[in-house]
């Protein structure tokens, strides 16, 4: 009975107490969220246009996050260096597409998904080979400040909302760009059908090099973001694992889901490690997303917002 | 001509049957288990305790995979929880009931980690392919998770990492701290063999025909009457059994401690490495995983020092990384059934040897 009163009753009435700390716990939630959305958002690009399930985006954000800092060390203008990581992140696009991609096209989608943990491995190696496998702080000038709002009752990070606006504009502009560009026309047309878009001529190759580009794109801002929060480090990629509950969650095929559902998944786990945390000895932040996914698999494996053509079986 | 099963009759069902038919594999065999037993009496104490039993136990693992992953087409990337729920179950199991002989606290364990495989193998009934992985990531961190914060499953510990308790077999103690790394071995080397040819003897047998049929082709299979779901759930069954035997001989054989950072995910990954490098869908190939995976860092961190270069220990943990990765690709991409179609291709070699066709 204890235990019941502690789960159900005790929690709640914390968080009727204090609404400006819960209010402040959600929102801290929220800010971790934007990160998970972000690697998310990354795998879901690639697996609606290519069908494949990439392990490596989290990380491909380790790797973005590991090359621009170590630009920005050697005394790169953080300008110049942010396009010379996007233009190895278009790089590396073209050489996973020419070296692994092209050659396993038609295969299982689990060999697929196994060759990207291959790369996954790979770029860790590479990328802490060339950059050093140590923390590294990193600073662009992103305000630092704290901010109050609801008349000095919440406190939020300024970091946290330049985070939440870069989101929130980068999740505009890749909307737009599908929604009226040429190459986002092609993107959707590929993502709906493969073979109907290469009957009418839409180079399947480039586009995949053009997709993994953006999601390169996406882990490179995702870890400017992470990296500012908690410094570049191998950590990071264990961390953006966390994307695939969110991915669940959300459905693996829908933009606005892997938002949503990174969202959620960053106020839940933050929510329950503060007020049930205790209960169960604290650090269920680690695996809250997990049991959460788990739940969605076997009650709803579609997930909130994704599509229902799932594999049955 | 070497090797050929020409003049190898067999005149009665029985030897037809025999799961290996061919006479040059039988004594090819009895040569392994001949060398495998007299290792002991050659080999160095260093080479006994640090690597032949970690490879012997990662076999068990590895096979085990295979079974789910390259018989039943299921994947999993919570090979290392599972190790590490056998690890604290034999804990339990040898501490909680001391009259037991290890051999049988061990197996229990396999038992109870088979129960948590099921139960985390069950949205697989629902789901497949790489939905699945994320499914036993969630095996992965919440049970290593559940054993560093619930004080039960190390018996209250104040460390929180246990030694596990020393046991005898036939009067030699062949777990603790003072057992002898040859006893270790042979203990292990009896889990291993005897576990290969329950593997040899399942894929040939109903359930492990009911395992390829599913991962060939789900629909088709059911139509001709297997049942997913109790197919699916016995792969992870019996594969999380194997996993969970090799983490109770991984902390109570060669580590000796039984603490959660052995198990954690990298160890799930170098498991999956070995069954994709050993050859997806074969028991012997689980071997070659096991044994190129567990000395392949060894001769990378000793190599440089044979050629007199200097490089320091991360760079070789880096180009470690790097060189594993691509190998998963280039395997993936050349060879998908791993080692173990090299070893075929040999034998096939061998048989023409040294005619041309």
């Amino acid at each position: 009975m204890e235990f019941l009163s502690d789960f159900f009753v005790a929690p709640i009435m914390e968080m009727v107490d204090a609404p400006e700390f819960l209010a402040e716990v959600i929102i801290a939630g929220l800010m971790s969220g934007v990160m998970y959305s972000l690697v998310g958002l990354g795998f879901v690009l690639i697996f609606k246009a290519s069908g494949i399930f990439n392990f490596a985006q989290g990380v491909m954000v380790l790797f973005a996050a590991l090359n621009f800092v170590g630009l920005m060390d050697s005394g790169v203008h953080p300008i110049i260096a942010f396009i010379a990581t996007v233009v190895i992140m278009t790089v590396l696009a073209m050489a996973i597409e020419r070296v692994v991609l092209r050659r396993l096209v038609n295969q299982n989608q689990l060999i697929l998904f196994m060759s990207t943990i291959g790369i996954a491995f790979f770029l860790e190696g590479f990328g802490e080979l060339i950059w050093g496998g140590n923390v590294r702080p990193l600073d662009i000038g992103i305000p630092d400040d704290v901010v109050f709002i609801a008349n000095g009752t919440i406190l939020i990070q300024e970091a946290d909302l330049f985070a939440g606006a870069t989101a929130a504009l980068l999740v505009t502009i890749l909307a737009l760009g599908f929604r009226y560009t040429a190459v986002g026309r092609a993107l959707r047309a590929v993502a709906d059908d493969h073979q109907a878009a290469l009957s009418i001529g839409i180079p399947l190759n480039n586009i995949w090099v053009i997709v993994w580009a953006v999601a390169g794109f996406v882990a490179l801002v995702a870890g400017i973001m992470w990296g500012t929060k908690l410094g570049v480090q191998f950590s990071i990629s264990i961390v953006a694992l966390k994307a695939l509950p969110v991915l669940i969650l959300g459905g693996f095929t829908s933009i606005p889901g892997a938002i949503i559902g990174g969202l959620i998944i960053g106020a839940g786990e933050k929510v329950a490690e503060v007020y049930w945390g205790s209960l169960f000895g604290g650090a269920i932040e680690e695996w809250f997303a997990y049991i959460v996914a788990l739940l969605f698999l076997l009650f709803r494996p579609q997930g909130l917002f994704g599509e229902k053509i799932i594999d049955r079986v | 001509m070497l090797y050929r099963e020409a003049g190898d009759f067999k005149t009665t069902y029985a030897k037809d049957q025999a799961l290996i038919p061919i006479r040059q594999d039988r004594v090819m065999l009895y040569i392994a288990i001949a060398l495998a037993l007299l290792l002991p009496f050659v080999a160095s104490d260093y080479f006994l305790g640090s690597i032949a039993i970690p490879v012997l136990i990662m076999v068990i693992a590895a096979t085990g995979l295979n079974l789910l992953l390259g018989y039943c087409g299921q994947i999993s990337l919570g090979s290392g929880a599972f190790m590490a729920a056998g690890a604290y179950m034999a804990y339990k199991c040898a501490t909680a009931f001391p009259w037991l002989p290890m051999p049988v606290s061990i197996i229990l364990a396999g038992l109870a980690t088979a129960m948590i495989g099921i139960a985390f193998g069950l949205p697989a009934v629902r789901i497949k392919g790489f939905y699945l992985a994320v499914a036993t990531l969630a095996a992965q961190f919440f049970l290593l998770w559940l054993f560093t914060h619930v004080p039960w499953f190390v018996n209250y510990t104040m460390s929180g990492v246990p030694t596990p308790p020393p046991a005898t077999v036939l009067g030699v103690y062949v777990t603790g701290a003072d057992a002898p790394n040859w006893a270790k071995y042979l203990f292990v080397l009896s889990f291993t063999a005897f576990l290969t040819w329950i593997a040899y003897n399942l894929v040939r047998s109903r359930i492990g025909r009911s395992w390829m049929a599913i991962r060939d082709m789900d629909i088709a299979a059911e139509l001709i009457g297997i049942r997913p779901l109790w197919t699916k759930l016995t792969a992870f069954a019996i594969s999380s059994f194997y996993c969970g035997v090799a983490g109770a001989l991984w902390s109570f054989c060669f580590i000796n401690t039984v603490e959660p950072t052995a198990f954690d995910i990298n160890r799930s990954f170098q498991i999956l490495f070995m069954v994709i490098i050993g050859g997806l869908g074969s028991i012997l190939g689980s071997y070659f995983g096991a044994i190129f995976i567990t000395l392949f860092p060894i001769f990378l961190n000793s190599a440089p020092a044979w050629l007199g270069l200097d490089i320091p220990g991360d760079i070789i943990t880096h180009l470690e990384f790097m060189i594993f990765g691509a190998m998963i690709v280039f395997f993936l991409i050349v060879e998908p059934n791993g080692l173990a179609r090299l070893w075929q291709l040999g034998k096939e070699k061998l048989r023409l040897w040294p005619f041309p066709h």
